[in-house]
């Protein structure tokens, strides 16, 4: 099912243009893109998840999102907002729940396109050597033995393995693993490179190294590749590598923007183009809520996304020592930071940052506008508080601004012995969320539901129990 | 020359260095060949002896001069009956990874086979193969090899199915992405995956088939008298006549063969296994055998390796390979094979359900007297099992922090119980009565010793390992608050130890359980000694050949042991799991 050429004509019209963001009065020119079909297309892709009782998690809202030829593609994205999912639906792995994946313009059945994945946990096969394991594809395709040598060598020589087919996995350091995945990945020479956040697992030095190098083979042309796309939670690898960028949302997962960022490489992360677009999309990243606007890349009508019905309010994974910490932090810094700098100042991946200033947002006890972190008063005051004054503000805090915690600790007041199995909020958060979030969910409520004492949790039995109540009993519940 | 230090350092000490390297390959190959000619033989011995005429009870001699081939007919029974069990582990646990719908019958299903005991398929088993093969031997033979089998398989074949279950999903990822065929998927993945847990079980199984040996070389089914060459009927006979020299041979020859056996399957097998140990770091301590080293260093070994076995492993991945890229079976073809399938399951569930009116029919008959009897003997032989368990822990927990404290005592004593352990506790069963009798004790008390015998050592392992296992700094925590030997206990070891000693007494139980029937219910000396219980019931309905006190006593057993799993062990084993699980 091939759509009329037109409908291309008209997204060529549109190119090259000027994007404006409110805000940051950034221009931003669009590259050139030829008119050509995508290599593939998702078509109002989604994955959900049916429960017994009929009603739906919905872990990725109906998407679309097609993919171009010489092309540095990264997908960004929270944890926990289907970035994985989404990049496994596409390339094949896994089917989606509803829409269609096209590759040139066919639907894929079940089959695996011509792709690679390069897994962030390298997925190596320990007991083969480095050289089966690049030949393991190639014997797959029913290669002869000569010719996969052959050509695994060359491969490994490209990656700079050169000396090591003899040695298995695990006698390898982790950058050098990484190196035998993109060169298993490359050998088969797929149209799409994947990338499951290939460089997470490796140390800061090692990913520098390993982009670099990623990048001089692919700007010197030397892989057999014609696309690239890459899954990434690091922003800043996002923007140093990718010609257009798409940040996920989460809850559920959905395109939140989509741009291009037509900076020449090597680029420079100190110039101020780059830190605009890092800017940028702290911004959009801590906002969740906000709805912003996308890109003009994408057609007008595909942008009236339907708007998700009111939710159930989602916390985020902080603990609460981390959101002193950053609030402590903010003091120190006059009381108002950008977040791209703090993280940079602690060292922290947005994916662990971006939790502490959505739990500090939700409290009330800081705001987030426009990728600044600002502290509130009550923020302050908290911050400034000792040990036990904190404890009872943070209560206040969660009583007063998160749901869950206030349902808790309504329904432990409403019942006679004051205590309730934690199972009864595994239900309640059922119809919001996946198996493994309501388990977060709950965890985080735990964690902050002890902190500010509002409620016991005993695990052998698997029951909460209002906090004064347990005080004043500390033998157990009340005859 | 050779860049590992190991191995410059060995022909320096031999003073072989000096030989000329061809004839130094020569030398080291011999053996090889000596042993592939050895084991030619035997096969032809084998084939002429199964092929021959059908002689039920062949008269199993005493004379020492008899042990070489008596062992090599066993050896060959538990060799034989280890392949079908792994033919029938792969095929089984593949199957049940794969398809969710045969996973939700063939797991619980295991389960129940599992705890069913091996003697309780004997008559079934028995009586069909030789009426199958009425004129050969190889039907009585086949019978035993089944039997030994059906004791060998469960544990392996639930090895394979939960490790195929738990590959990374990245990897299954990485097979399919690459479009691996079937074949080079099992191969590259599966197999390699789930290799040591199913060498580990293997090693297990084949000691059980040794500790069944006994049972199942020779027996007496209603009026019939089965008697194979064999170990196992050797030390029978020997017993019966109360031979206490030939039965002190028999157990030496049968010591002698389950450590030669060690050293020269299992050990290099683990040490070669270590390669397919799922890690991405290099672990600083692993286990090697000279064996290993020897063959991997042979001529023969790889001059049929690389032009033998290599082109033919490339010849299938490539086979499979081309097929698997040809055009997918037609929409035909896959709806002939569902067909196929429906078929088969409803002739299975049919013949299950018949199966099932027969034996109820077959139960329906029980007098109440047989019920109260059996009712009696389960309780009985709980209070057994319960009784081996206790006293099993008692000694092995004291026995076994104190040896897995003291490292260098852990490596003298391991080895040591390692050998303790692996000869079956059958074959010294005669030995034990023996003194039992002496001493004037009943076997009502003997076959708790008995049971004790056979399985105590998987506690005292575990323990071992377990006391090993905890860490050193929480040893110093406690030594630095000083803790006394109470504080000690409880708070250190006790919790310490728990999750390897759950893991004991589960693997001690089943055991138990199972032994009872060859430790309650014993031909010595020309009588029948027995004593109430389960496994007496069932050794006894076996001896005489009612099948329903059989089929009552069996489901008895089954019912309890997978009751006791479900409601006792399994929660046990949850806690062990979480709260007493020492994260690293």
């Amino acid at each position: 099912m091939r759509r009329p050429s037109g409908h291309c004509l008209a997204f060529s019209c549109m190119l090259p243009g000027i994007w404006l963001e409110e805000g940051h009065r950034r221009p931003v020119t669009l590259p050139e893109r030829r008119c050509v079909e995508p290599i593939f297309e998702a078509r109002r892709v989604e994955k959900f998840y049916e429960q017994p009782d009929g009603s739906r998690v919905q872990v990725i809202a109906p998407t679309d999102l097609a993919v171009h030829r010489n092309s540095v593609v990264a997908l960004l994205g929270p944890s926990g907002s289907g970035k994985s999912t989404l990049l496994r639906m596409l390339s094949g792995l896994s089917k989606p729940s509803a829409g269609e994946v096209l590759w040139h313009g066919k639907p894929l059945d079940g089959q695996i396109p011509n792709v690679a994945i390069v897994f962030q946990s390298f997925a190596l096969f320990p007991w083969l050597t480095v050289l089966d394991n690049v030949e393991a594809p190639l014997m797959a395709r029913g290669m002869s033995a000569a010719e996969r040598h052959k050509r695994a060598l060359r491969m490994l020589d490209t990656v700079g393995l050169d000396g090591f087919e003899t040695a298995y996995p695990k006698e390898l350091s982790g950058g050098m693993k990484q190196r035998v995945g993109f060169a298993r990945a490359m050998v088969v020479q797929p149209e799409v490179l994947f990338m499951d956040e290939p460089f997470s697992a490796l140390d800061v030095l090692t990913a520098e190294n390993l982009r670099g190098e990623l990048l001089e083979l692919w700007l010197g042309k030397k892989m057999p590749i014609s696309t690239i796309f890459i899954v990434t939670h690091n922003i800043e690898e996002a923007v140093l590598l990718a010609d257009r960028v798409i940040v996920l949302g989460r809850n559920p997962g959905r395109i939140r923007a989509d741009f291009a960022i037509n900076l020449r490489h090597e680029r420079d992360r100190k110039s101020r183009e780059f830190v605009q677009f890092v800017d940028y999309i702290y911004t959009v990243m801590t906002q969740p809520e906000a709805e912003v606007a996308a890109s003009p890349l994408v057609p007008h009508e595909r942008r009236r996304r339907s708007r998700p019905e009111p939710k159930y309010q989602m916390l985020p994974h902080a603990k609460p020592g981390g959101i002193t910490g950053l609030l402590e932090l903010l003091i120190d810094r006059g009381g108002r930071d950008d977040v791209f700098r703090l993280a940079g100042q602690l060292h922290l991946e947005v994916d662990d940052l971006l939790p502490l200033t959505e739990a500090a947002a939700l409290l009330g006890f800081a705001g987030v506008k426009e990728g600044d972190v600002e502290i509130t008063g009550d923020g302050r005051a908290f911050a400034e508080a000792d040990i036990l004054t904190r404890k009872v503000l943070f209560r206040e805090a969660a009583l007063g601004h998160v749901q869950l915690l206030g349902q808790i600790d309504q329904t432990l007041h409403a019942k006679a012995d004051h205590t309730i199995p934690i199972d009864f909020f595994e239900d309640v958060l059922d119809e919001h969320f996946s198996k493994k979030e309501i388990e977060r969910q709950l965890e985080t409520a735990l964690e902050w539901g002890r902190y500010a004492e509002i409620f016991d949790y005993e695990p052998d039995s698997g029951r909460m129990i209002l906090a004064d109540v347990g005080a004043q009993h500390p033998e157990g519940p009340p005859q | 020359m050779n860049r590992s230090p190991g191995c410059v350092s060995i022909p320096k000490i031999l003073a072989w260095g000096s030989v000329p390297r061809g004839t130094w390959s020569l030398i080291t190959d011999l053996p090889i060949f000596g042993a592939g000619l050895a084991l030619c033989y035997v096969f032809i011995l084998l084939a002429r002896y199964w092929a021959g005429p059908f002689t039920p009870s062949v008269d199993i001699s005493r004379s020492p001069s008899a042990l070489p081939l008596y062992a090599v007919y066993s050896l060959l029974r538990i060799g034989v009956a280890y392949f079908l069990s792994l033919v029938f582990t792969l095929i089984y646990g593949y199957v049940a990874a794969y398809n969710a719908k045969a996973e939700r019958i063939m797991i619980p299903l295991l389960d129940i086979l599992q705890s069913i005991p091996v003697l309780s398929f004997l008559p079934g088993v028995m009586l069909a193969m030789v009426s199958l093969f009425p004129r050969h031997q190889l039907g009585v033979e086949l019978g035993a090899i089944l039997l030994i089998f059906t004791g060998q398989v469960w544990n392996m074949a639930f090895s394979f199915y939960s490790s195929v279950k738990s590959i990374p999903r990245d990897l299954r990822e990485a097979a399919r992405l690459y479009r691996f065929s079937a074949w080079q998927r099992f191969v590259q993945l599966e197999l390699p995956y789930a290799g040591i847990g199913l060498i580990w079980n293997s090693m297990m199984s084949v000691a059980g088939g040794w500790f069944f040996l006994m049972a199942c070389e020779m027996f007496v089914l209603g009026s019939r008298d089965f008697r194979l060459p064999g170990l196992g009927s050797y030390l029978q006979t020997a017993s019966s006549a109360g031979d206490t020299h030939a039965i002190l041979l028999g157990l030496i020859t049968m010591i002698s063969v389950i450590v030669i056996l060690d050293q020269i399957v299992w050990r290099p097998l683990i040490a070669w296994a270590q390669k397919f140990k799922f890690e991405q770091v290099e672990s600083s301590e692993e286990p090697h055998s000279p064996v290993l080293r020897f063959l991997q260093r042979s001529h023969a070994v790889s001059v049929v390796s690389h032009r033998f076995t290599r082109p033919l492993g490339e010849r299938i991945a490539l086979y499979f390979a081309g097929r698997e890229r040809a055009p997918s079976a037609t929409g035909r073809v896959a709806q002939a094979r569902k067909w196929a399938l429906r078929v088969i399951a409803a002739l299975v569930a049919m013949g299950i359900l018949l199966a099932v009116v027969d034996a109820l029919r077959l139960l329906a008959g029980l007098s109440a007297e047989d019920l109260k009897a059996l009712v009696l003997g389960a309780l009985a032989t709980f209070l057994r099992v319960l009784c081996v368990l206790l006293i099993g822990t008692a000694w092995t927990v004291p026995v076994g922090v104190w040896i897995g404290f003291n490292p260098r005592l852990a490596r003298i004593a391991q080895p040591l119980a390692q050998i303790a352990a692996s000869v079956p506790a059958t074959a010294l069963f005669p030995v034990v009565l023996l003194v039992l009798i002496r001493i004037g004790g009943g076997l009502g008390v003997g076959s708790i010793v008995l049971l004790l015998l056979g399985t105590q050592w998987y506690v005292l392992f575990n323990v071992i390992a377990g006391a090993m296992a905890i860490p050193s700094d929480l040893k110093e925590a406690a030594a630095v608050f000083r803790f006394g030997r109470r504080e000690c206990w409880q708070l250190l070891i006790l919790p310490g130890i728990f999750p390897y000693l759950i893991t004991g007494l589960v693997t001690a139980a089943g055991g138990a359980w199972n032994a009872s029937i060859v430790a309650e219910y014993f031909h010595f000396g020309g009588k029948t000694i027995s004593t109430v219980g389960l496994g007496a019931a069932i050794s006894q309905a076996t001896d005489s050949g009612n099948f329903r006190l059989l089929l009552a006593a069996t489901i008895f057993m089954a019912a309890f042991v997978v009751t006791v799993n479900r409601t006792i062990w399994r929660p046990m084993y949850g806690l062990a799991e979480t709260r007493f699980k020492l994260e690293s």
